[in-house]
């Protein structure tokens, strides 16, 4: 049993150490791997902050990475191919530079995390669920049915985006900016738990009707909180879409969904690292026993069915027990 | 636009419909009674349909596939129930979600496992197969056919099973009051295990009907799992009336919406343009109806009224 | 005639057939513990509702100062100055009782769109909280998990939650619940002292307390007020006796 500070420490070290030695002893493919870990612990760190810290069980949380993957592929699709993305009202050009990209990939998101948060919180519980589900199916079939940019065989970019200063295309220039990404996330997100926003976040989720008589609208709190979640993931999903220099669909689909769930049951819901610990965890079980079965999902639903029966703090209830209340 | 293909779409619709239902009823049925959210319900549609393509595969039957597709859905559904989701009862909507979740990927990946990638084929029995006459001169498979009256039949048995029997009154009572019926001397598990294992034999039956029409393979349910919400969200959650009203609009709006939108936009749009954009809407028709639905009563047409 | 800091008008309200508030008038004025009493059955729950705001009347008002409040939600009379307690209490288990105290703080300030700094580190919600604390005689369990309380730690939690609203009026609900001798002593003692800074709505059915501390009691029965008057008089009356108070005393 380790203290939870310790922990998070060390798994910091470790995804910054492991790359590294990748490098010096040139295995590239490892700081891939490394890199999809951080990217997908960076969309369960956008997801937390609506499941772990607002009690929002949000079924449908691809709509925002597939957005942001959408973003960035339409964008650069229109600058790889030298055509204008519209020419009626204004005159609007593709473009691949990562900022630009990012800036309209987490505005893309926050548009539709407030339109489908105002639509889907006025319900609760199942109900709630059942509507996030939807709307990722929506997004989904769209996507499919949209020709333009591919539809269900997706869209490739031949060339990764840039940033300036970097080699995007080195791969542990692109990890240091994603890592770099997710340490500030990280850090905002540990900012907001302990901001009166996330005080009253906290208790919105536990009892609204408590935070109701103390003057608050707890649905103007998890509104909020959905939103800043939908802007987080959206970026993961430009990001990942980069990594990969492809999206398609799936990025939209309702398998994604559980799977970035699952990083942050993984690792342990409403604890700051948990969606690191959780998407390390995945990528290394996807990788390795991925390598030995087709069929490594049965044991990866076994875990996980564990997990919720037997362990619910995820991997770092079981390494650090229970959270600290914060003083 | 002739009448013929609307009556076509019509009753496209009424069939993809009722095969929502047999989905949505066990669904809905369980939520109301255990307030249990369940994922693994499409896995359960899947067996019934991979039971029904292996054995019509050994016996050349089509009513022996479908008994094993409901048996084996059952069956499958009481294991899960006593190995897993008992456990669930009492835990959280996120524990549900993420336990029966896990269940779809034990499902899908164990029966690649068994049956391969590749999908199964079921086929139409030839006494069903074929063309009828309807009046007016139509012709519409036979088997639909069968279909809509197998799902309308269904929801007349468990409107009586509902309403009409002893098992009927536990149900809507345990929908109201779990605690209360447990202490009046209803036996809950048991009670809780047959209305699992009925909703299971009513997916696993949908699995081995749509089965003939289209293929059998894995990742067939959760489509169907994810529209049976929907259903039962527009629908209410707990009301089986609600889950037929739900299933029908549901699949009218998807049939015709496929037919009409493109129609609609041809009207202001290039031909080519009005097609993408009007079966881009479509594919999202139903969601904008159950947005609708839900902005109009948020707990659904039937459901109870929060 | 003092105008009364909260009232209720005409008040009515019915679930089908059954009518859970039957036209209830009562008012609470400055400086006063009202005391609503009453069977179980009788609608006491359904008129806190109506009153702080989870549920619309059919009919009636409810003014809190002077302002019709009746179609205000719950979080707007709780700005205009309506503080109210639990009969369950509402808390948030899985954090500190500071935490707790302070979500009330905070929510009196109306600043929960901070999403920087830490908000432990606000000295006036602090201190508003704290004080709080200190008046219930929760001081020192302060960094407690709430869910590791005692019941009767967590009813003075609920107390102090309101306190930090600095309200204008108090509506209680059945605040003595659970408390056994010793703990409904110390509450009685403190809600005493408390009706000088806001009065209090006080439902309850520990009598003891009603009577050491109403200056009006008001009695509802299936819905309806059939007297309100002051300890000695609801002593007094037959038709309370015979609706509720069984054989005289």
């Amino acid at each position: 049993m380790m203290p939870e500070r310790v922990l998070n420490a060390v798994v910091l070290a470790g995804l910054l150490a492991v790359p590294l030695w990748a490098l010096v002893v040139d295995e590239p493919f490892t700081i891939t791997l490394a890199t999809r870990a951080v990217i997908f612990a960076l969309a369960a760190v956008g997801l937390n902050i609506a499941l772990g810290f607002g009690g929002l069980v949000s079924l449908g949380h691809a709509v925002f990475f597939g957005l942001g993957g959408y973003a960035m592929g339409i964008l650069a699709h229109h600058a790889q191919t030298f055509t204008p993305l519209a020419e009626w009202p204004f005159l609007i050009e593709g473009t691949k530079s990562m900022p630009v990209i990012w800036l309209v990939a987490m505005l893309t998101s926050g548009v539709a995390a407030l339109l489908i948060g105002l639509l889907s919180l006025r319900t609760t519980g199942v109900y709630f669920i059942m509507i996030t589900l939807a709307f990722g199916q929506m997004f989904y079939y769209f996507a499919i049915s949209w020709a333009a940019y591919g539809g269900e065989d997706g869209l490739s970019i031949y060339v990764r985006n840039d940033f300036p200063g970097l080699n995007t295309l080195v791969p542990i220039q692109f990890f240091g900016l994603c890592f770099a990404l997710l340490c500030v996330a990280l850090l905002f997100t540990a900012l907001l738990a302990r901001s009166p926003f996330g005080l009253a976040l906290n208790a919105a989720r536990q009892v609204p009707a408590r935070v109701e008589t103390v003057g608050l609208d707890p649905l103007r709190l998890k509104l909020v909180a959905f939103v800043i979640s939908g802007v987080i993931t959206g970026l993961a999903g430009a990001l990942f879409a980069d990594l990969n220099r492809f999206v398609s669909p799936t990025m939209f689909s309702w398998q994604m969904s559980g799977e970035i769930i699952i990083f942050i049951i993984l690792g342990g819901t409403a604890r700051l690292f948990g969606p690191v610990v959780g998407a390390v965890l995945f990528v290394t079980l996807e990788h390795f026993l991925g390598g030995l079965s087709d069929y490594w999902h049965i044991y990866l639903g076994a875990l996980l069915l564990l997990i919720v029966l037997f362990a619910r703090g995820g991997v770092i209830g079981l390494l650090a027990g229970r959270a600290r209340l914060h003083d | 636009m002739s009448t013929i293909l609307i009556i076509e779409q019509v009753l496209n619709g009424l069939q993809f419909g009722v095969m929502l239902f047999l989905m949505a009823a066990g669904l809905t049925l369980i939520f109301g009674v255990m307030g249990l959210i369940n994922l693994a319900h499409g896995s359960l549609y899947m067996v019934g349909a991979f039971a029904a393509a292996a054995v019509a595969g050994l016996t050349g039957s089509f009513l022996l596939a479908l008994v094993a597709a409901m048996a084996a859905a059952a069956m499958a559904g009481m294991l899960i129930e006593t190995v897993v989701i008992r456990r669930l009862y009492a835990t959280d909507h996120l524990d549900q979600v993420l336990a029966t979740f896990a269940l779809i990927l034990i499902f899908s990946e164990g029966t690649r496992w068994i049956f391969g990638s590749f999908p199964l084929f079921l086929d139409i029995p030839d006494a069903l197969s074929g063309p009828v006459t309807l009046p007016g001169g139509i012709e519409y498979p036979f088997y639909r056919l069968v279909l809509i009256g197998v799902g309308l039949a269904v929801a007349a048995g468990l409107t009586l099973l509902i309403n009409r029997t002893r098992i009927g009154i536990q149900i809507r009572a345990g929908e109201n009051d779990r605690e209360m019926i447990a202490a009046l001397g209803v036996d809950i598990s048991r009670l809780y295990t047959l209305v699992f294992a009925l909703g299971a034999a009513l997916a696993g039956l949908a699995g081995a009907l749509v089965g003939a029409i289209q293929s059998v393979q894995v990742g067939m349910g959760e489509p169907v799992l994810i529209l049976a919400f929907v259903v039962i969200v527009i629908g209410g959650i707990g009301s089986i009336k609600g889950a037929l009203v739900g299933a029908l609009l549901v699949g009218l709006t998807d049939t015709l919406g496929g037919i009409f939108l493109p129609e609609l936009f041809k009207l202001f749009m290039a031909p080519a343009t009005a097609s993408s954009a009007g079966s881009a809407l479509a594919s999202m028709a139903i969601y904008i109806l159950m947005g609708v639905v839900l902005i109009w009563r948020p707990t659904g047409l039937y459901g109870a009224r929060a | 005639m003092t105008d009364a800091v909260l009232a209720t008008h005409g008040l009515t309200k019915s679930f089908g057939a059954l009518m859970a508030t039957d036209s209830v008038s009562l008012d609470l004025r400055a400086g006063e513990i009202h005391a609503v009493i009453g069977p179980n059955g009788a609608g006491k729950s359904t008129l806190i509702s109506q009153i702080c705001g989870g549920l619309v009347p059919d009919a009636g008002r409810v003014d809190l100062l002077g302002h019709d409040v009746t179609m205000l939600p719950a979080r707007l009379r709780a700005q205009q100055g309506l503080a109210r307690t639990f009969q369950i209490s509402a808390l948030a288990m899985e954090d500190s009782v500071l935490q707790n105290v302070m979500l009330g703080a905070l929510g009196a300030s109306r600043r929960p769109w901070s999403f920087l700094r830490p908000v432990l580190g606000q000295r006036d919600l602090r201190d508003t909280a704290e004080h709080a604390l200190e008046r219930v005689g929760l001081a020192d369990v302060a960094a407690t998990r709430t869910a590791e309380l005692s019941h009767g730690q967590r009813r003075q939690l609920e107390v102090a939650v309101a306190l930090t609203l600095n309200p204008k009026a108090f509506v209680m609900d059945e605040p003595m619940a659970g408390l056994g001798a010793e703990g409904s002593k110390r509450l009685t003692e403190f809600l005493d002292g408390l009706r000088a800074q806001a009065p209090i709505l006080l439902v309850e059915h520990d009598m003891d307390a009603v009577f050491a501390l109403a200056d009006r009691i008001s009695v509802l029965v299936y819905g309806r007020v059939i007297e309100t008057g002051t300890v000695a008089e609801i002593r007094a009356s037959q038709a309370v006796r015979d609706a509720y108070l069984g054989d005289p005393a």
